[in-house]
């Protein structure tokens, strides 16, 4: 075994009481010499929906992956459930529903004989035609999974990773590949799992994902944690300056401004009438995300 | 119990339906040998070959095959591809007990064995006269036979699965060696008219072995005498087996990975 002594950790609790269903500190990877995950440290509380945020070859996976069970760590303690992932047994994998990356399997089964097969593995499981009800999938039971066009087959992976009715949901990059529609259809069974009071640990390289559906996001990279926050005071977002556009005697103006609906009650009043290629725009979660990354970068 | 034995059961069932809606699967686990019988039992007539026709003695080379080809060529290609497909991934994640993605093997790689000898005794009967045996003491020694052989190639199978990245590199190695282990151990030819080198190499290996003992099913008894050592010698066939299948057991148990390389 290559980690230090075990200790049973209990549950902790936040201080409003919620318990923790995952805990990290000190987490740490390497693969060879680099250093993929270098002292990792968050908690995420039961019922939460997290979005692990950061560009490739940050240490987001390999974080993942280690508290999914699959890989092994170097240092640092990690409960999940109160199981150390190393350590999980069949009765702590019956609590966890795992959405992993890049999946090619399952070609030559329908979409109905894959439900039905992955429920057999769990005590509990929801029916199989729930599930398929609650991804979408109900008029494609019968068709053959290697048929199934991207957002279908990735709506499956998710449909197989939430059959046991799991305590925590770990989707890696699942809307991948997705149009518009149906990243939207996504986010809607997201946020029905999280009203099932499900928790849900997220990463995805769509910043308006993690905007629409994380309460907290935390952004990695180098294999450190660079900032964490709610997404809407990530990189303190909320107090940065709005950026105000118009068009005055046929030239585009921009300007920065604390008080932007000040400063458009005075254009109406110098103007007059609808004020032309009007735009007031904040800074979006892309832009904080990318200057966080950049500045970890420089 | 009856839970795990469920799961085991559910696990077969999907390997089953697998194997039979892949079509590579089925051309080289079933119709291949079965197209090998049927061509060479036409075609040739080796020197030397006493008391039996070539397609009785090709029957009992082929059966001897088929566990080589769904147990170990069969499993030695269809589990890197699992697990670099994600299929083995997506199982380690759930909390299936580990023993039913091999008791899923297993039981294709029987109901595989079953449909062949079927088929190949069916296709032998039919077209080349060839005689089925029905006496006790033949059909005892083919159930041990084949209970030896299914715990040696499967279990080989499983061990040379984790040399290989991807399916195609596995294929690469086991097809070239799979042929190379028939035509050296009396599957094609007669071991007896083998240079010596070919013969020692081959009796190296548990398919020389399965082969004499299946001759001792399907070929009349006066054909010991053609044998190397002048008879069947079928305790020295279940022992080299047994050893086989110890090594083999020993391979997979300490070599089976569910992630690929790196990825763990």
């Amino acid at each position: 075994m290559r980690f230090a002594e075990s200790r049973v950790v209990p549950p902790v609790c936040n201080s409003v009481g919620v318990p923790a269903a995952i805990e990290v500190s000190g987490l740490k990877r390497s693969y060879g010499d680099l250093l993929a995950v270098n002292g990792i440290s968050f908690a995420i509380e039961q019922g939460s929906c997290t979005a692990l945020l950061g560009p490739n070859g940050a240490g987001k996976t390999t974080t993942v992956e280690i508290l999914e069970g699959y890989r092994h760590r170097d240092g640092g303690d990690v409960t999940v459930l109160g199981t150390d992932p190393a350590k999980g047994d069949r009765s702590w994998r019956q609590r966890l529903g795992i959405v992993p990356q890049n999946c090619a399997d399952l070609l030559e089964l329908t979409v109905g004989e894959c439900v039905t097969h992955f429920a057999s593995l769990y005590p509990a499981p929801r029916g199989p035609e729930a599930v398929l009800e609650l991804v979408g999938l109900v008029e494609k039971a019968g068709s053959r999974v290697s048929t199934l066009s991207g957002g279908q087959r990735r709506r499956l992976d998710v449909a197989l990773g939430i059959v046991g009715n799991p305590e925590l949901v770990f989707l890696d990059e699942p809307t991948t590949g997705f149009d518009p529609e149906a990243r939207r259809a996504f986010w809607q069974l997201v946020g029905a799992l999280k009203a099932e009071g499900a928790t849900i640990l997220l990463t995805t390289h769509y910043m308006e994902e993690a905007d629409a559906l994380a309460d907290r996001a935390i952004v990695v990279n180098h294999g450190v944690v660079v900032a964490d926050a709610p997404p809407r005071a990530l990189g303190e977002r909320a107090d940065d300056l709005a950026v105000v556009k118009w068009i005055e005697a046929g030239a585009a103006v921009t300007r920065d401004t604390t008080t932007p609906t000040a400063l458009i009650a005075e254009l109406h009043a110098r103007l007059g009438g609808e004020l032309e290629g009007l735009e007031v725009r904040r800074p979006t979660l892309e832009d904080v995300y990318l200057r966080l990354v950049g500045e970890a970068e420089a | 119990m009856t839970s795990l034995l469920k799961t085991w059961a559910g696990r077969g069932r999907i390997e089953v339906m697998l194997t039979f809606r892949d079509r590579r699967t089925i051309t080289f686990t079933v119709l291949l040998p079965l197209i090998l019988l049927l061509v060479l039992s036409s075609l040739v007539h080796p020197i030397g070959l006493k008391y039996v026709s070539f397609a009785q003695y090709l029957t009992a080379g082929m059966i001897a095959s088929g566990l080589v080809y769904g147990g170990f060529q069969g499993l030695s290609i269809a589990i890197p591809e699992e697990r670099s497909n994600g299929t083995l991934k997506r199982l380690y994640g759930t909390p299936m007990p580990r023993s039913a993605y091999f008791a899923g093997k297993i039981m294709n790689v029987v109901v595989i064995y079953v449909i062949q000898i079927v088929l190949m005794l069916g296709l032998g009967a039919i077209a080349f006269h060839v005689t089925i045996p029905t006496s006790p003491t033949a059909i005892i020694t083919f159930i041990w036979l084949s209970a030896l052989a299914l715990i040696t190639f499967t279990s080989l199978g499983i061990a040379f699965s984790s040399l290989a990245k991807t399916g195609q590199a596995a294929a690469a190695i086991a097809t070239p060696l799979v042929l190379f282990l028939q035509f050296t151990s009396g599957v094609f030819f007669i071991v007896t008219s083998e240079p010596a080198w070919m013969r020692a190499i081959a009796s190296v290996f548990p398919l020389r072995w399965l082969c004499q003992g299946m001759r001792s099913v399907f070929l009349p008894a006066r054909f010991g005498s053609q044998e190397l050592g002048g008879g069947f010698h079928l305790g020295q066939v279940a022992l080299i087996m047994a050893a086989w299948s110890v090594v083999g057991l020993v391979l997979c148990f300490r070599t089976f990975r569910w992630l690929p390389l790196g990825e763990d």
